[in-house]
């Protein structure tokens, strides 16, 4: 590829088209400006087109380039820098995204291995259907007519193993004999990736009733998952058929250079992108107004997770019901009667658009996202963990060690960083309340780095870390991420005031105890080599109280300390509660109520 | 952006409605454009293929799958019966017969080789599509159903329950911010949509059920009193499928809030009129609100126009979240640049003088235009 110095790229969410302009600088590629625009899928414009012009026509206001030319196409390559863009690239959720549903033979087993696979291909999952999730027959056939999914995903079986089930599950879907949720005359796009011996009866079975595409086994054996093929061919199809059904969206394809990508699997694109390169362990959550998207890279294994129902507008009264009045209550730094909470979230939900005026409605709508960010990680931790049912081969030595199968990989221990997007964390009036926030709800342990995405621009950089990874990374260090800075939480628990830590920063001490929240003002880009020294019964990363010595980072919020124990327990007295959150507040410089 | 502001909901005496009724599978339409149809008339008509059942015949038999084919009774495309022998197997000279019987009526449609199972589908459900609104056939979607068209005064609430039913429209309370209660409900409402002010109690909503009324229209519904007479919580905006006898429309929201004077006086004027009502409610992309819908019974000299809601100075708005929720006001200025509010975020916002004679700020996601 010649040098490439300018690239284009769009992100179409549901409701705004999101359009940036990187350019390169000497030798690194940075952000130069960003354009919106409602998107139009929907009537009376039923063309992606449209929006994404109008978001490219604020760019070129903004940058001062000539993109578009007469006929509003987007010119390539680029003319002495001013006119057009060397590459064009787009990610796209709208139009309900890319809904799934899989199937597999055994639920632990295989269906899990399937439903990781989708995720981590941006899909939403409507519903997993195993020979052994404890339905009847003609429940599950049931339940996949009225689905009516995008595409399903089916596996099951390891290659050379009984093929009895597969069978069962392909005659379970031609019973059903269903149909695509868009493109009324269309085939079911089904994938097949299962068992390999399996491949003769199932498409025997299926051929007339499904579009029917065959990869390999995404658990070709017990120990082994495999899930690229799957991956791929769920994109493919995603390309081929959900986005040719949505409106205009033929004519965007043919515009840009990759293919259009689902926002969610490029947000995991940029995110596996930056954990490899940076060679640390990532959580990134988006929480949106319907979903909260999860994503991991732990050890290098990617995995993402999406709650359909955990959202702080539209669906932000399945987070009332999923966690219930008093988890909500318990954050709130004043009191607040349930009924009151409950009318106040109701209203919120069919009015989603309308924003929290004073500061007790923005603490309130604050106290349901960390309840919202804490069960969709909870959701995550139990899909993000090893294979189950694989048998471990141990020696003598090992048994005194055992670790049983399908543990999380999610450890916070050695998590590097947090990176939060989504409405209430991007917006927040200040940083220290997103930082708060993801404090609370993943309750992060030992050092970990906490940031959000200044402007949400992840997916667009996801889909170009598929061409330029560099590029990608460039800028996403540089103009993406807002660091509010390291955050130093020790493992254990002990008494209110006990001493917990020492931190010992420029030949100067500074001692913390126990249950509390304080800020070392260091500010972006700031960094210093410190030795930590936790106490007896407490572990920072090394072991219980051995000490680690490191380099911490500073940022928009500074470095906190956060000693208030892992797990984090609220006094179970309603005023002793409320006294220590409203010390915690202020503690990260946050008042509670309006004066 | 400029038009960030809530939309507000659409209350005309008299507008055009259009409403699409399609099968969710394609089918047969049985009436012609320009046809006059009543809600009741049934406007297309497909059938589902039924659900196939799967007899585990090889299992049942002590036979291997490929063996199944030579103990089958019947083939492919064969009509059966309830407890006819679909295989059936000989041992020891023919003196032990074991056989397998199908569970159900239906037609054999799959015979296979690698299971050995038998799937014999049940017949198929027919599935009707009713006009919902009086009017006129304005369009056929070949196959897959029309769109009525009709001349109507239309209410849109904010949020409902229940689903698509027709009745009388009848009013219960004398002012906007009258409450209805249980006394107030009474046998003759039956199968009629009852009209209260600014709160129906839960109470009053399950005499309604009682008593057969196909609705209830109100200002707003207490979660709780909602959440008691469902059964179940709410978790996402997506109703309407609701198992309930009454369908629930709620013009304001959650609490006790006065019904809009425009919407409260149109629905007083509809008094004794048909209505075809709907709880259906989404809050997602392509929202769709619950509504009510009076077809007009006179002829309009012109046909109607809907003037476009422009937030500008002397606007009626509705505060539509905390601190000043439900009260109306009049915008009084519109200052282009964002401003810095209690919460600490800068947004664009209006300035207001409320009902009771206060000047507020308020942002201008947090209001919604009311026409007067």
């Amino acid at each position: 590829m010649d040098e490439v110095k300018s690239i284009l790229a769009t992100d179409c969410g549901s409701t705004t088209t999101k359009a940036i302009l990187i350019e390169k600088q000497g030798d690194e590629y940075r952000l130069s400006v960003r354009g919106e625009a409602p998107t139009t899928v929907e009537a009376p414009f039923d063309d992606v087109t449209v929006g994404v012009v109008n978001a490219v026509r604020e760019v070129e206001e903004l940058s001062g380039r000539t993109i578009l030319d007469g006929e509003n196409h987007i010119m390539r390559p680029s003319r002495d820098g001013r006119v057009g863009v060397d590459i064009y690239l787009s990610t796209s959720s709208a139009g309900g995204g890319l809904q799934m549903t899989v199937a597999g033979v055994v639920k632990a087993m295989s269906a899990e291995s399937a439903e990781r696979a989708a995720l981590g291909a941006g899909a939403i999952i409507i519903d997993v259907i195993a020979v052994d999730d404890g339905r009847k027959d003609y429940e599950k056939v049931r339940r996949i007519r009225e689905l009516r999914p995008d595409m399903i995903l089916m596996s099951g079986g390891t290659d050379g193993g009984t093929i009895k089930h597969l069978v069962e599950i392909a005659e379970m879907l031609y019973a059903a004999d269903p149909k695509p949720r868009l493109g009324g005359g269309m085939r079911l796009p089904v994938i097949f990736a299962g068992n390999k011996d399996a491949r003769d009866a199932v498409r025997d079975t299926l051929k007339d009733k499904v579009d029917l595409r065959i990869v390999d086994n995404l658990r070709p054996t017990l120990e082994r998952e495999n899930l690229g093929p799957a991956r791929e061919a769920i994109h493919e199809l995603f390309l081929q058929h959900v986005m040719q059904q949505a409106p205009g969206y033929g004519k965007l394809s043919s515009w840009t250079d990759a293919g259009i990508m689902s926002t969610p699997n490029a947000v995991g694109k940029i995110i596996q992108t930056i954990a490899e390169q940076f060679e640390i362990n990532v959580l990134a959550v988006d929480i949106g107004g319907a979903t909260t998207d999860v994503f991991s890279v732990f050890g290098g294994t990617f995995n993402r997770t999406v709650s359909a129902n955990l959202g702080m507008s539209y669906s932000i009264c399945n987070v009332l019901t999923e966690s219930g009045v008093a988890n909500i209550q318990r954050w709130v730094p004043f009191t607040v009667d349930e009924a009151d909470l409950r009318n106040r979230l109701r209203n919120k939900m069919i009015r989603p658009t309308t924003i929290p005026h004073t500061l007790e409605d923005l603490r309130i709508e604050q106290a349901v996202a960390r309840e919202a960010l804490r069960l969709a990680f909870e959701h995550h931790k139990s899909l993000a963990r090893t294979l189950m049912g694989v048998q471990q081969q141990r020696s003598v030595g090992d048994i005194l060690d055992q670790q049983a199968t399908g543990q999380t990989l999610v450890k916070m221990m050695e998590l590097d960083m947090i990176v939060g997007s989504g409405g209430v964390l991007s917006h927040a009036p200040r940083n220290a309340e997103s930082a708060y926030m993801m404090l609370d709800a993943y309750q992060p342990e030992g050092i970990t780095m906490l940031a959000k995405d200044s402007i949400f621009m992840m997916p667009q950089l996801g889909v170009l870390s598929t061409v330029i990874p560099d590029a990608a990374a460039q800028v996403f260090e540089r103009d993406c991420l807002i660091k509010f800075g390291h955050c130093i939480a020790p493992v254990g628990t002990a008494k209110s005031g006990d001493h917990v830590l020492t931190i010992t920063m420029d030949g100067k001490e500074m001692r913390f105890t126990f249950g509390k929240l304080e800020v070392i003002p260091l500010g972006v880009g700031e960094k210093k080599e410190v030795t930590i020294s936790p106490a007896r019964g407490f572990d920072v990363g090394a072991g219980r109280g051995r000490q680690v010595t490191t380099t911490i980072e500073g940022g928009t919020v500074g470095v906190i300390v956060d000693t208030r124990g892992r797990p984090l327990n609220l006094p179970a007295d309603h005023n002793q509660r409320i006294a220590k959150l409203c010390e915690w507040h202020q503690a990260l410089g946050l008042q509670v109520k309006e004066e | 952006m400029g038009t960030a502001y809530t939309p507000g909901l659409k209350v005309s005496p008299r507008t055009i409605v259009r409403k699409t009724r399609r099968l969710p599978l394609k089918g047969e339409v049985l009436v012609s454009q320009g046809e006059k149809v009543q809600p009741s008339t049934i406007v297309a008509r497909t059938e589902i293929p039924g659900i196939m059942q799967t007899v585990r015949a090889g299992e049942q038999l002590g036979l291997e799958p490929q063996e199944l084919r030579a103990a089958l009774k019947v083939s492919v495309g064969d009509k059966v019966e309830r407890g006819q022998v679909l295989a059936e197997t000989r041992s020891f000279f023919g003196l032990f017969r074991s056989v397998v019987n199908s569970p159900v009526d239906g037609v054999v449609e799959m015979l296979s080789e690698h299971s050995g199972h038998i799937g014999i589908r049940l017949p198929a459900t027919p599935i009707e599509v009713a006009a919902y609104i009086e009017g006129t056939v304005a369009e056929v979607i070949p196959e897959e159903g029309v769109v009525v068209e009709t001349e109507a005064a239309m209410i849109q609430g904010i949020f409902g329950v229940g689903g698509e039913r027709t009745g009388v429209i009848h009013m219960l309370v004398s002012s906007p911010d009258e409450n209805l209660t249980e006394d107030m409900i009474k046998e003759e409402h039956a199968g009629k949509v009852v009209v209260g002010g600014s709160n129906v109690s839960g109470a009053a909503l399950r005499k309604a059920s009682a008593v057969g009324c196909a609705g209830i229209v109100a200002g707003a519904i207490i979660d709780r009193d909602l959440i008691d007479f469902l059964g179940y919580d709410i978790g996402v905006a997506i109703t309407g499928q609701e198992d309930i006898n009454i369908t629930l429309i709620v013009t304001e929201g959650f609490g006790s809030i006065r019904m809009a004077d425009r919407t409260f006086k149109l629905l007083s004027s509809l008094e004794g009129k048909m209505a075809s009502i709907n709880g259906a409610t989404q809050i997602r992309a392509g929202v769709i609100r619950p509504e009510v819908i009076v077809p007009s019974t006179e002829e309009a000299a012109e046909k109607p126009v809907d003037l476009e809601q422009v937030l500008e100075i002397g606007s009626h708005i509705r505060a539509i979240r905390e601190p000043y929720f439900g009260m109306l006001g009049t915008v009084t200025e519109l200052p282009p640049e964002p401003v810095l509010i209690p919460s600490g975020s800068t947004v664009r916002v209006l300035k207001a003088k409320l009902s009771d004679g206060r000047e507020v700020i308020i942002p201008r996601a947090n209001v919604e235009i009311i026409a007067e």
